[in-house]
């Protein structure tokens, strides 16, 4: 039954009131509360998180463009681009906590085929270096995992797959030491101007050709802004940006003459096997003496560059890297070599221009003289009676030189350094690959430099020697030794081409490259590659005569240093053997020579590494390369002539 | 506000019936007369704007954020949503023409059906998101725990009106605290911590309109405060857990979001971004962060932050309005109710809806933890939109049965 009292109207007690108004303001200042958060968080802040917002749901994924080819100068292709897959696992998306993190590698350490620890390892090393770039756990994983993948999306977390694009080499072992590589940007990289702009996980040419025309073959990567949802599932798109295909790059490489150049080195390498020697590697060099186009370059033992096409397994890098034969080193631009009488004709320019003799003066040649209080001899103590310049190229005569040597010792303009440098040795050639080494052209002053540090670096470390010098100082026998190649002077293959075509050529000192033309995807020339000479040299027309006379004579006179490795060859040659001394070695085998048919000039510059003498390895190799260019029977013919 | 100034003026505009009321008070005013037919429909025209306002922005809103929520039904939460607020407008119509007073009779039976409900549901509910909150029916899967909030209002406001001369007891305290903890502690376990908070504040409310002392809400609030540190620190302690961890961590999230923002900071950073985001005027239709799903639960427990987002400070600003109006309608109904029944129901009422406003719109703006409490009227939900509309019937039924006793005594009542 219902209490009577509670029926009729209550009145409202001032005790309710009061707790009524209390329950009012309560509200007002709570409401009062939730509009300044209002007002602070939309008014205030309202832009930030807009920016977040924003963020939240746009997200850029980049479209890898190819990079453009590499081909010869008559379009076959060096470097191409193939389509692959990559999987890869975006650090922004991975799961944050470590065990979902842990299951995310598992699961895909099964698909792939590999251990999550290992995915783990890769990505943690990765990351580390650079946070925002996806991480690349497996290329060419197939097309059924890719798929696998796709469809269970949500239990992978952060893995995507991506179309990317892989360089491949159809050539395989020829031109290895020049294509260089490829691969994602280092952060060292990303701090260079050269590389400006560019993004985390790019991919950029990293060495070779690929380095130095990066800017042009690397083309420009899409991308695809996408509005996804809080899954990352695909809402729609916001804006493309095509990618843009890298230029192709045209080389003035003749991939027939390296081919050939390859081959005649291996020969000539094992003409040398064959007299009992072991060379450990060799290079050859053909230039086009006129505009210092590289026809062929090439370095033996070679590889194959398409082992890193993909990253390559530590293992694999290190035995190609530790091989005693050095296989991934250029010797054409980095092997620093003494260059023995191939040296000669610069001795000869030199003396000839500042004066010391004409073509024609007389030197008498005996087996051997004394200088100062050193005895030097010629190779064999081979007699050859009084000869002029021309002679004794001919025959290289040491003893003609070592006396030019003498001469030119107590001129003040030391005109041997001097010509020398000129035509571009002791300081790189320029060529458009990384790596080049400059090599050394002794004087007296190079010889109290080192002599100097030899006896701080004593001071500093109270040791007998440094081994950097033996603190003799400049002396006519070392001016003596240079005269014909010997003693402290390194120059490379290339700096030798690139000499005597400064002495073939008239005076220009060419800089030699491989990059011919950058064509567009479309064929348009974008860009001729055609460096000026790096500097013009004076002499006289008479003078350069007679040293190319003596080199002719080389190759086509009886008693010429190669005339028997040329004999029969169709072409004019003019060339000049060489036989490095080093000690505790083999001797070195060398030959530069320039050959032209009228229209179609080559200078082509050999050495073998303990291939013994200039005839006996490097001249056949160069004749075979010849021989190729002109369209000549091939035909090794290995030379007799026992002169340096 | 002006809560405290309308009950002065009444009593002042009502002096000349005060005599025959005071001179008679065992009597009844319906007892002297058989009542004259109340009108058809009797509603507080403000009240009953207010929540149609709010309904009809719960429309536009859950339109514009759930579009692509289902793929190839635009229209599935709007649609559904209309028809609840159909059958809860009728049932606020039918229970504003009820006298509530019967319900008073009812109080065992009501708390009989609030347990025996909550039980069932424990029992035979199927689980939604790890929690077993609701029992199917053939139309929607009702959620036993929101019209137990109506439920424990009325069973409540009715014990403690029995005990009204006994309030200053600490029995009568204990007693309405433990009628409300014990349903509340069934629907934790479910687990649903917002509507076990909101009875724990129905009974706080009920007895503070009621006029408990103040002693003991000091020791209600001691006793609170003890029990939550054994909750919290002690039992996890001795190994015994009587909140789940993501319970814990919701509630403790809000303090630092950023913490772990992909948890438990998670919601309430993106659903602070969404807000954030809606500037002074909002994005429209260019609204990103609840249609592309980085709010989850944008249509339910964060719909704030939809209207944030979509229609910035001046459509959060509206919204807040309403809910003011709707209070202050609620306040003032509370204290012209013609007998301490009426106020106490009101009061429990105003103390939900207050509640369920600002924890929601506190969470939603980055103020308040995370506890799965509905905003009233405009989150999406059959059993939240029915027991918002069937609290504001009883809070029309109040203002009816005002209305009609106060015209029974010649009274004008202003509003």
């Amino acid at each position: 039954m219902m209490d009577p009292v509670t029926e009729r109207r209550m009145p409202v007690s001032p005790q309710i009131a009061v707790r009524v108004a209390f329950l009012g303001g309560l509200a007002l200042v709570l409401f009062g509360i939730i509009f300044f958060r209002l007002w602070y968080l939309q008014v205030l802040s309202g832009a930030q998180y807009l920016q977040q917002a924003n963020t939240n749901r746009i997200r850029d994924e980049v479209i890898p463009a190819p990079r453009g080819d590499v081909v010869d100068r008559n379009g076959r292709p060096l470097i191409s681009s193939r389509p692959a897959t990559a999987v890869q696992l975006q650090p922004q998306e991975l799961p944050g906590d470590p065990t979902a993190r842990t299951r995310v590698y598992r699961r895909l350490g099964r698909v792939l085929r590999m251990s999550p620890a290992r995915i783990a390892h890769a990505y943690d090393r990765k990351h580390l270096q650079l946070p925002y770039a996806p991480v690349t756990v497996k290329l060419d994983a197939g097309q059924a995992v890719l798929d696998y993948i796709k469809e269970h999306q949500d239990d992978f977390p952060g893995v995507q797959t991506n179309q990317i694009y892989l360089r491949e080499y159809p050539q395989h072992q020829v031109g290895a030491q020049l294509v260089g590589t490829v691969g994602e940007i280092n952060p060292a990289e990303l701090r260079q101007p050269r590389f400006k702009g560019i993004q985390q996980g790019s991919i950029v040419g990293q060495s070779g050709i690929e380095w130095t025309y990066d800017r042009y073959l690397r083309g420009r990567d899409g991308d695809q802004r996408v509005q996804v949802n809080s899954l990352g599932h695909l809402q729609g798109q916001v804006g493309t940006v095509a990618p843009a295909e890298g230029n192709s790059l045209r080389l003035s490489l003749d991939l027939g003459l390296q081919r050939a150049g390859q081959d005649a080195l291996a020969q000539g390498m094992g003409l040398a096997s064959g007299n009992g020697h072991g060379p450990p590697g060799g290079a050859f060099v053909a230039l086009d003496p006129r505009n210092g186009d590289v026809l062929a370059l090439g370095s033996a033992p070679t590889f194959d560059p398409n082992v890193f096409a993909k990253p390559v397994p530590r293992k694999v890098f290190r035995q190609l890297n530790d091989q005693p034969n050095k296989p991934l080193y250029d010797r054409a631009i980095a092997g620093l070599y003494p260059t023995g009488s191939t040296f000669k004709p610069i001795t000869a320019m030199a003396a000839l221009q500042s004066g010391l003799i004409t073509p024609d003066t007389p030197i008498a040649s005996p087996g051997c003289i004394t200088i100062g209080a050193q005895q030097f001899c010629s190779a064999g103590k081979a007699d050859y009676g009084t000869v002029s310049l021309r002679e004794a190229i001919k025959v290289s005569s040491d003893v003609f030189f070592y006396r030019l040597g003498e001469y030119a010792n107590p001129v003040a303009s030391h005109p041997i350094q001097t010509w020398a440098r000129r035509l571009g040795l002791g300081h790189g050639t320029g060529i458009d690959l990384p790596g080049e080494f400059g090599g050394l052209i002794p004087d007296p002053a190079w010889r109290a430099r080192v002599d100097e540090k030899e006896r701080q670096c004593e001071r500093r470390r109270h040791v007998s020697t440094c081994g950097i010098s033996d603190k003799r100082p400049w002396s006519v026998g070392d001016n003596v030794n240079l005269a014909v190649g010997q003693g402290d002077v390194e120059a490379t293959p290339l700096q030798m081409a690139v000499a005597y075509s400064g002495i073939v050529n008239g005076g220009r000192v060419v800089r030699p490259h491989l990059g011919l033309e950058v064509d567009d995807q479309a064929g348009r020339l974008v860009q001729r590659i055609d460096p000026p000479p790096a500097r013009r040299v004076h002499y006289s027309q008479a003078n350069r005569q007679a040293i190319m006379d003596g080199l002719h004579m080389a190759t086509s006179e009886s008693g010429g240093t190669s005339a028997d490795v040329f004999s029969g060859f169709p072409i004019p040659v003019y060339g000049k053997t060489g036989t490095a001394q080093h000690t505790n070695q083999d001797d070195q085998s060398w030959y530069v020579c320039y050959a032209t048919d009228g229209a179609r000039p080559i200078l082509v510059a050999v050495t073998i590494e303990q291939g013994g003498f200039g005839a006996e390895a490097a001249a056949p190799a160069a004749r075979l390369i010849l021989s190729q260019w002109f369209h000549v029977q091939k035909q090794l013919v290995s030379g007799h002539s026992q002169t340096r | 506000m002006s809560t405290a100034i309308p009950p002065t003026r009444r009593r002042r505009s009502a002096a000349p019936d005060e005599p025959r009321l005071s001179t008679n008070p065992i009597h009844a005013p319906d007892e002297d007369a058989p009542p004259a037919p109340p009108p058809l429909l009797w509603l507080d025209p403000l009240l009953t704007l207010t929540t149609l306002a709010l309904a009809a922005c719960s429309l536009v809103v859950l339109n514009g954020a759930t579009r692509d929520d289902i793929p190839g039904q635009p229209h599935y939460y709007v649609e559904r949503q209309g028809a609840y607020f159909l059958v809860g407008l009728g049932l606020m119509v039918l229970l504003a023409r009820m006298d509530y007073t019967r319900l008073r009779e009812l109080k065992y039976g009501l708390y009989t059906l609030l347990i025996g409900a909550v039980l069932l549901v424990l029992a035979a509910g199927h689980a939604t998101r790890g929690s077993t909150r609701a029992i199917s029916l053939p139309f929607f899967s009702f959620q036993a725990s929101e019209l137990g909030k109506v439920l424990l209002v009325c069973v409540l406001s009715a014990i403690v009106v029995d005990r009204r001369r006994r309030l200053s007891e600490r029995e009568t305290t204990a007693r309405v605290m433990l009628l409300a903890l014990i349903p509340a502690a069934l629907v934790i376990v479910q687990p649903d911590l917002g509507s076990g908070m909101v009875y724990v504040v129905i009974a706080l409310a009920t007895l503070y309109i009621a006029g408990t002392g103040w002693r003991h809400f000091a020791a209600l609030l001691t006793l609170g405060a003890v029990s939550l540190t054994l909750v919290l620190v002690a039992a996890p302690a001795v190994g015994v857990t009587v909140l789940k961890p993501y319970q814990v961590d919701r509630l403790t999230a809000f303090l630092n979001p950023s913490e772990n923002p992909s948890k438990q900071g998670y919601q309430q950073i993106q659903s602070k971004i969404a807000v954030g985001a809606g500037q002074k005027t909002g994005r429209g239709k260019q609204a990103t962060q609840t249609k592309l799903n980085f709010l989850p639960e944008h249509h339910t427990d964060f719909i704030f932050a939809v209207v944030g987002e979509q229609y910035g400070f001046v459509g959060a600003a509206l919204i807040l309005s309403l809910y003011a109006l709707l209070i202050w309608r609620s306040l003032r109904i509370l204290t012209m109710a013609k007998n301490l029944f009426g106020a106490l129901v009101a009061g429990g009422v105003v103390a939900m809806l207050m509640f369920q406003v600002f924890v929601n719109v506190g969470m939603t703006v980055g103020i308040m933890p995370i506890t799965g409490v509905t905003l009233p009227l405009l989150s999406y939900g059959g059993s939240s939109v029915l027991t918002t509309l069937l609290a504001i019937g009883l809070l029309q039924s109040v203002y009816a049965q005002a209305r009609i006793a106060s015209t029974l005594k010649h009274r004008v009542l202003r509003f």
